[in-house]
């Protein structure tokens, strides 16, 4: 037997209109991670699909042990071995652990009933087995996304999968939890299991990956081992386009204060909070998730109530009880959720854009479409949003674009300080590039960036001086030029470098 | 082109179908376009049509009101009764309007402020309200309205009164909807009740004024089913709500919120409303009638989301692909399209009956 666990060979797809795989062919080894990269609409998720037995392939032929496979559903994909970890987990949270792990194959008695005697004593070994510490009648809205994402995987075990699909697993957990996750991934490599995993983040892609196969515009670009790559030719081969300079910072000569927070409190959530940002400056939020940083910004922005302390908006004080007031103030904020919290799912890109400034738009109580129309589209084109057109739904275009269509929101409210909560997250190569630029050219006109991120390498990749929050409090403040480094910011956000 | 043309269809199906179903009943019943039929499927439609316009801004914004049929009900007896005793049209309208808005500023408070469904907070108006009208009235129908009638029965320039109140309420609802802060914001409200808020916009706010909204709307549909009724009925008009649902529904408002529009609930309330006349005018059986426009509902709604989720399927891949541009039907467009569809298909209404007199 040869040691090909999966072997796609020769896929096409097509959708009206568009051809979104063509002859893709891809071999996964047995007992390895194969990273799959590429931008979004790359066609990575298209091909999951068809290994998911979710599409059907117009052309092409997957085998499995050599032998060739039709897959024509997910259970039937599940009766194969091929299990998946979706990016947006899928789980019912108000059931229990042990009948999330047992959801649509309940084992019955004779006379039809559920057998909850089995199901318990099967979870408790399952849960044993994997060293999962929680009770197998937990509900699983107790439990966090990493706990429910090891939840997912042994399931697939337990199902038997020998070939499982993981599509994004680090997007929404903590640093250490990563570290949890890559040990599985090893444990699970160690018994034979392949692993398709799919991922934005470069380091981590590096860190665990043994081969990587590069997509781009729906066909292979190349498949290698990945000690014979480095990180700069991935991004390459991913956007088909050699990107300079992964950064492009340029220093800017700044201005008056543009915000200023003094002593801003919160009960049990952040305290005494105390920064500025000038005009022209890019002003960086590092720490761990749970830091506060998050919820700092939204207090600031009017969406939740703050106990105390005072906000200056180009040296007044001002204040804010709702982002309407903000708006109004000229304070912005591009919030982390942009699913939850900032597309309009059903309604077009242009209203999706108006949406914040409508009022730039109504003179004595009409609405003029056209000026509408005529200032989205100039700043659509300045903020480069790609879009088929302007009556285009929000939920069609890519997550990149998206992200530019909310800050062509935000910047047709002529923002003064702008705050942008992990603006790049979830979001491909090129689009973070042209996300990045885009901040350039806002300090570029003299407004302020509140950026607050987890990625370090961006952080001091744009910021002219980056706050450091741990456990609801500011622990550090380093400059460009100074102290500038991934090693100082990670003292002051663990806490150690206090005092 | 072909595909431009598939898509400009799917856009304007629902219009299409009105067409088609006109020309059908003009078909099968030699009565129907007599100007006589014609001028009362109108004057039938205008109740609901104003339910339909309050049911549709309502969820729009992801609410909904289960009480408009007896919220019409208590501010029509109310109006009816205050004009009995007055003499004046102004009190009664007065009288209809604050009583239908008062009811809808308790629903606005409980879904707005209580956070409970719109569901249920509006499933109790429906109770509440229905029993008030019934214990002022001691369950009695108020009867003699004198000229209270003539806001139903009443013609100008030989166009029904209703008629000619709905037209100007068409035109006015559509531009609240379509060229105010408030109308824009609805969309938002009911697309990402959250990402709205984030945006600036005053959630509790929109939530109380399209209650008013639709208080103003019920209110006058109230005074409308009481004239053309010739009394004051505690019990009348039970089940409206389910009229005017029905109409926007037809008429492509999503019930998962942030897409409906004025036009389409017109032409939603007209393919109920002629499907309705043309079986009356065949005859047909009234408990079959139920059955059908029961069926009609699901119909429309499961042909609408099949589509929908076959375009999506379609588009989740295209990226950059710029088929969907070659039909720029824009919002501005759109308003264009909005303002000749509701011309085209409102005013003439009022205006077609003389024209087919003289058929």
């Amino acid at each position: 037997m040869s040691d090909i666990k999966m072997r796609v060979s020769g896929v096409e797809k097509s959708f009206p209109g568009v051809k979104a795989l063509s002859d893709i062919n891809f071999s996964l080894r047995k007992g390895t991670v194969h990273a799959l990269c590429g931008e979004n609409g790359a066609g990575k998720s298209t091909l999951m699909k068809i290994i998911m037995g979710i599409y059907k392939a117009d052309k092409g032929q997957i085998y499995i042990d050599d032998q060739p496979v039709t897959i024509r559903s997910p259970i039937q994909a599940m009766e194969l071995g091929i299990s998946m970890i979706a990016q947006e987990l899928n789980y019912v949270s108000d059931l229990s652990v042990e009948e999330n792990l047992f959801l649509g194959r309940l084992p019955v008695t004779k006379l039809g009933r559920v057998d909850w005697k089995k199901v318990r004593t099967d979870a408790k070994r399952f849960l044993k087995e994997e060293g999962l510490s929680y009770a197998p009648d937990q509900k699983l809205k107790t439990l966090t996304v990493s706990d429910i994402q090891m939840l997912e995987i042994t399931k697939a075990i337990t199902n038997n999968a020998q070939i499982i699909i993981m599509d994004e697993p680090t997007s929404s957990i903590t640093e250490r939890e990563v570290g949890i996750l890559f040990e599985k991934i090893a444990e699970l490599k160690k018994k034979g299991v392949s692993i398709i995993y799919i991922s934005h983040k470069m380091d981590e892609v590096f860190q665990i990956a043994d081969d990587i196969t590069i997509l781009m515009d729906g066909t292979v670009v190349s498949t290698d081992r990945a000690e014979d790559l480095d990180m700069d030719t991935v991004i390459s081969r991913m956007v088909g386009r050699k990107i300079e300079n992964v950064y492009p910072k340029e220093q800017v000569e700044l201005g008056e204060m543009a915000l200023e927070v003094k002593g801003l409190n919160k009960e049990g959530i952040f305290e005494n909070i105390n920064f500025h940002a000038r005009k022209g400056e890019i002003v960086g939020f590092a720490g761990l998730v749970g830091a506060g940083r998050t919820e700092t910004m939204r207090a600031i922005f009017g969406l939740d109530p703050y106990d105390s302390g005072a906000i200056y908006i180009n040296g007044r004080e001002e204040k804010i009880r709702s982002p309407e007031d903000s708006i109004k103030k000229h304070l912005v904020m591009l919030s982390e959720n942009r699913r939850e919290e900032g597309i309009i799912p059903p309604r077009s890109v242009e209203e999706n854009a108006s949406l914040a400034s409508l009022k730039n738009f109504i003179f004595g109580g009409y609405a003029h479409r056209k000026k509408e129309r005529n200032d989205v589209k100039e700043m659509f084109e300045k903020m480069n949003v790609k879009t088929p057109s302007m009556d285009t739904e929000i939920s069609k275009l890519s997550g990149g674009n998206q992200q530019k269509v909310l800050l062509t929101r935000w910047m047709l409210c002529d923002p003064e300080v702008m705050i942008l909560d992990e603006p790049t997250r979830g979001i491909d190569v090129g689009a973070k590039f042209e996300i990045y630029k885009l901040m350039t050219a806002m300090v570029r006109e003299k407004r302020a960036v509140i950026m607050v991120s987890s990625e370090l390498p961006e952080l001091l990749g744009m910021c002219d001086r980056i706050y450091v929050m741990c456990q609801g409090r500011i622990t550090g403040c380093v400059e460009r030029g100074a102290d500038f480094s991934q090693e100082t910011i990670m003292r002051f956000a663990t806490g150690i470098g206090e005092g | 082109m072909k595909k431009n043309a598939s898509q400009y269809l799917q856009k304007y199906t629902i219009y299409i179908v009105l067409i088609v179903l006109f020309a059908i009943c003009s078909l099968i019943s030699p009565y129907f376009l007599s100007g006589n039929n014609l001028m009362n499927v109108s004057k039938q439609l205008c109740v609901g049509l104003l339910i339909a316009y309050g049911e549709m801004i309502l969820i729009v914004s992801g609410f909904l009101d289960l009480s408009a049929g007896s919220v019409l009900a208590l501010a029509g007896v109310l109006s009816v009764s205050s004009y009995k005793a007055t003499g004046s049209m102004l009190v009664a309208v007065v009288v209809a309007i604050t009583v239908a808005v008062a009811c809808n500023v308790v629903n606005a408070f409980f879904v707005g402020n209580c956070n409970v469904p719109a569901f249920i907070a509006t499933l109790g108006m429906q109770q509440v309200a229905r029993g008030i009208a019934l214990y002022y009235t001691g369950g009695q129908n108020i009867l003699q309205l004198g000229d209270f009638v003539d806001i139903g029965q009443g013609m100008v320039f030989g166009i029904p009164v209703p008629v000619i109140l709905v037209v100007i309420i068409t035109v006015v609802v559509w531009y609240i909807v379509n060229h105010t802060r408030y109308g824009r914001g609805i969309y938002a409200i009911g697309g990402n009740r959250s990402a709205a808020e984030a945006s600036g916009i005053n959630t509790k706010a929109s939530i109380y004024k399209s209650y008013i909204i639709n208080g103003i709307l019920v209110g006058l549909a109230g005074m409308i089913f009481m004239a053309r009724n010739n009394a004051g009925l505690p019990n009348g008009a039970t089940g409206y709500e389910m009229t005017g649902l029905t109409a926007a529904i037809v008429g492509g408002t999503s019930f998962v919120g942030g897409i409906g529009t004025v036009s389409g609930t017109v032409a939603g309330a007209f393919i109920v409303g002629l499907l309705e006349n043309v079986m009356n005018l065949r005859g047909i059986n009234a408990y079959i009638q139920e059955i059908v426009k029961g069926a009609i509902i699901v119909l429309a709604v499961s042909f609408d989301v099949i589509s929908k989720s076959k375009k999506s399927g379609k588009l989740i891949i295209v990226k950059e692909k710029p088929e969907k541009g070659a039909v720029t039907h824009g919002t501005s467009t759109e308003s264009a399209r909005l303002q000749t569809a509701s011309k085209s298909q409102c005013p003439p209404e009022g205006t077609q009956p003389p024209d087919n007199k003289q058929l």
